[in-house]
């Protein structure tokens, strides 16, 4: 996958990628907008076509297909943890008891930890601080104990994106 | 029908965002208080720009670049509003804000 081969296909997807975000963007489909539009999107893809599409990109649609699946279940936990922060300070004692875990993962890659992060970040009760990418260690902050043994105990989340990512 | 539903999604992404500001003067300090704005903030606005969008969608259907461009501001502020609670914490962390533990004064 590595070379020239590799490298044209970044640049083609992200040029690709840019320019039907132009066409949605501006809504003009005139002579003049979509030269501009090529070039733009030429020039963009032509810097940063590393930051879309990695070297190695093998079985990106599988994972692709596995991240659509994982994002349903990530919406169906954001809304039950906007319930859970509404429960917590509509109560009237507030049942909040907040620490700072530390905890590993088996995952290495930008993308695979970017997604723990926001995950953990948008699920009940938990809040990334920061994040080794060597180690793969996160620290979380979390407002009450059972959201912490959640990502201590169960691993439900790491397990799911370690799964996504076959980064086990 | 369609009335019925988009003031649901307006009225329940309001009830979120203002939990979140109830939680923003309850809660006792600053990684407890980002827990309220970062989550709620995230799920109230997407609500409030998906029901204009539903709204949008079937009474001005010759416009239909509009719900799209909608639709990119909820992926954004799916991608960037994690990301900068993320942010604003590592940065208190890393400055030396000490979190509240359970009985001592809220400041």
């Amino acid at each position: 996958m590595k070379g020239k081969g590799g490298k044209g296909f970044g640049i083609l997807v992200t040029f690709c990628a840019m320019f039907l975000f132009w066409l949605l963007l501006s809504g003009f489909f005139d002579a003049f907008h979509l030269t501009a539009g090529v070039i733009c999107s030429a020039i963009v893809a032509l810097i940063s076509h590393d930051l879309l599409v990695k070297e190695k990109g093998d079985k990106m649609l599988l994972k692709s297909f596995k991240f659509v699946i994982y994002l349903g279940w990530e919406l169906w936990q954001i809304v039950l943890a906007n319930f859970d922060v509404a429960y917590r300070v509509l109560h009237p004692k507030m049942p909040i008891d907040p620490r700072i875990i530390e905890f590993d993962t088996s995952l290495r890659s930008d993308f695979a930890l970017v997604t723990l992060a926001n995950s953990i970040t948008l699920t009940p009760g938990t809040i990334t601080i920061l994040v080794d990418p060597e180690k793969g260690t996160f620290w979380v902050h979390a407002i009450a104990k059972k959201p912490a043994d959640g990502l201590l105990v169960d691993k439900t989340m790491q397990r799911k994106v370690a799964n996504v990512y076959m980064e086990w | 029908m369609l009335e019925i539903i988009v003031i649901l999604l307006l009225a329940v992404g309001i009830f979120f965002m203002f939990t979140g500001a109830i939680g923003l003067l309850r809660l006792p300090d600053f990684y407890t208080r980002l827990h309220a704005t970062g989550k709620c903030d995230t799920l109230g606005e997407v609500l409030i720009i998906f029901g204009l969008l539903l709204y949008h969608l079937f009474h001005y259907p010759e416009t239909p670049l509009v719900p799209v461009k909608l639709l990119f501001l909820i992926i954004f502020i799916f991608l960037a509003n994690p990301t900068a609670t993320h942010a604003i914490m590592k940065a208190a962390y890393n400055t030396g804000v000490k979190p509240w533990k359970v009985g001592e004064e809220r400041r």
